[in-house]
């Protein structure tokens, strides 16, 4: 092993990774949530199909789609090792545990909602992302994705299982958002609050907002 | 006072163990933890058991040799306390205890409730030296040290190395530990030359000896007997990365040894 595999493959390096991904994954919300927020205009689509249009089509934006295809994998992939890993870490569990208050559930459960959430993201992935791209792919245009969101989202089991998502997406958010900057190192008496708050405010807001889409739509609020 | 035992009984590393159950009366309420198994224990031998096997030494909370996960919690229920601080009355009468030994691949049961630590001593050995200069100790004054860095050096330092925050990690992470024995040669202007060896060949160490991985749940921190703060955790991480990527060195796996 070289120097930077050693790194990177450390219990450290692990952190780091799962960090920086981390991160990275939720700068694509920030652009994800933004782009989709788009059909709040109510205008039949025309505002989020433009910006929709923009970041399908867009070559530089594509490009970066590889990027973000390789976090999420990375993401899960150390997620995954690190549920292994630690699992093994204790081959004879404790017949009797009480957690102390300031060990959250949600702390603890970083694995179980990360694979809630890529249950949701492969639920997901194949009412859009695959379908669309397949298509550009073979007929070299877009699928009618607003169009598509109204249809889906008339189906109440599919809001609910959307909405489950989000909830998983809000409880895993709420921890890594924060833990993210511990393990880069970052825990600094002046920036502590900030970063609590940020994370805490982010973790409500952004899930939020994507909740909202499916319920609107539902709701025929959106048409 | 009366309570019932659960204790985990088990021969040796390679013989699995089971909770068995015992009860024991007219215990003094101001005894402490290791009081009441002691006393348990001399019932055990005059009724010809085996008596249970557990860690003691100093009985005043600084050696860091008592190590029983006590109802669910390393070192029982008290805050900022060892086994050997806790005492009868914090329980009530009647009350069903739970005994068990620190749970981790890297501490293995050598007989009931003992774990060998020795993996704590091993990653210490690895970090090695620190130089300093011989001959007559220098004026104090030669050494001017920023006070709030004294202090938390100082913090660090109180690590008795009990093993509570591997026990209580539900990843049998060692992260507390680990930082705080670099966190407090860190802190100082003595640690200063060997400073990124020692990040690299400790981190080094310890994932060797098969501890989990630290995902910032902070039930090390909680149930620490010394109170070590995750800061330290953090310090260690800019140091590694700060080590790792920016300095010379290079550490190649069980250098430490």
């Amino acid at each position: 092993m070289n120097w930077f595999t050693k790194i990177l493959t450390s219990s450290l390096g692990k952190k780091f990774v799962m960090a920086l991904t981390g991160l990275f994954l939720i700068s694509f919300l920030v652009i994800h949530c933004t782009i989709n927020a788009m059909i709040f205009f109510n205008d039949g689509g025309a505002t989020f199909t433009h910006w929709g249009h923009f970041m399908g089509t867009n070559t530089i934006i594509r490009t970066l789609e590889i990027g973000l295809i390789i976090g999420f994998l990375l993401h899960i992939y150390e997620g995954l090792l690190l549920w292994k890993q630690n699992r093994d870490a204790r081959p004879v569990k404790y017949s009797y545990v009480k957690h102390p208050e300031k060990s959250k559930w949600y702390s603890r459960s970083m694995g179980l909602l990360g694979t809630l959430i890529l249950l949701f993201l492969i639920m997901h992935t194949a009412h859009f992302w695959i379908p669309n791209r397949t298509h550009q792919f073979v007929e070299g245009e877009e699928l009618p994705l607003y169009q598509m969101m109204l249809d889906i989202f008339q189906n109440p089991l599919i809001v609910v299982l959307y909405l489950l998502g989000c909830f998983s997406l809000f409880w895993h958010l709420l921890h890594g958002f924060r833990s993210s900057f511990q393990s880069l190192g970052l825990n600094h008496v002046k920036y502590n609050k900030t970063i609590t708050f940020v994370g805490t405010a982010f973790s409500i807001v952004v899930p939020f907002i994507f909740a909202m889409m499916p319920i609107s739509i539902y709701f025929k609020w959106i048409q | 006072m009366k309570f019932n035992l659960k204790v985990w009984r088990q021969k040796n590393a390679n013989t699995p163990g089971k909770l068995v159950d015992y009860s024991i009366d007219n215990v003094n309420a101001d005894m402490s933890f290791l009081e009441m198994i002691d006393i348990l224990n001399d019932n055990l031998v005059r009724k010809g058991e085996e008596p249970i096997a557990f860690d003691h030494d100093c009985r005043e909370g600084i050696c860091g040799m008592c190590s029983m996960y006590i109802n669910g919690r390393a070192h029982g229920p008290h805050h900022a306390a060892t086994t050997c601080q806790l005492y009868m009355r914090t329980f009530n009468d009647g009350d069903t205890i739970y005994v068990e030994p620190w749970r981790s691949k890297a501490f293995p049961i050598i007989k009931d409730l003992v774990t060998d630590r020795n993996a704590f001593d091993r990653i210490i050995a690895s970090g090695g030296f620190v130089s300093v200069n011989t001959g007559q100790a220098q004026d104090a004054n030669n050494l001017p040290v920023n006070k709030d860095d004294a202090e938390k050096a100082m913090d660090a330092a109180a690590c008795i190395g009990c093993g509570a925050c591997v026990a209580a990690c539900p990843n049998s992470s060692a992260m507390l530990f680990v930082s705080a024995k670099i966190s407090q040669l860190a802190l100082l202007p003595q640690g200063q030359p060997e400073r990124d060896r020692r990040a690299m060949s400790m981190v080094s160490q310890m994932d060797e000896e098969g501890f989990g991985n630290c995902t910032n749940i902070g039930a090390c921190e909680a149930e620490c007997p010394k109170e070590i703060k995750l800061t330290n955790i953090a310090r260690m991480n800019r140091d590694y990365f700060a080590a790792s990527f920016g300095s010379q060195e290079t550490v190649s796996t069980g250098e430490g040894h």
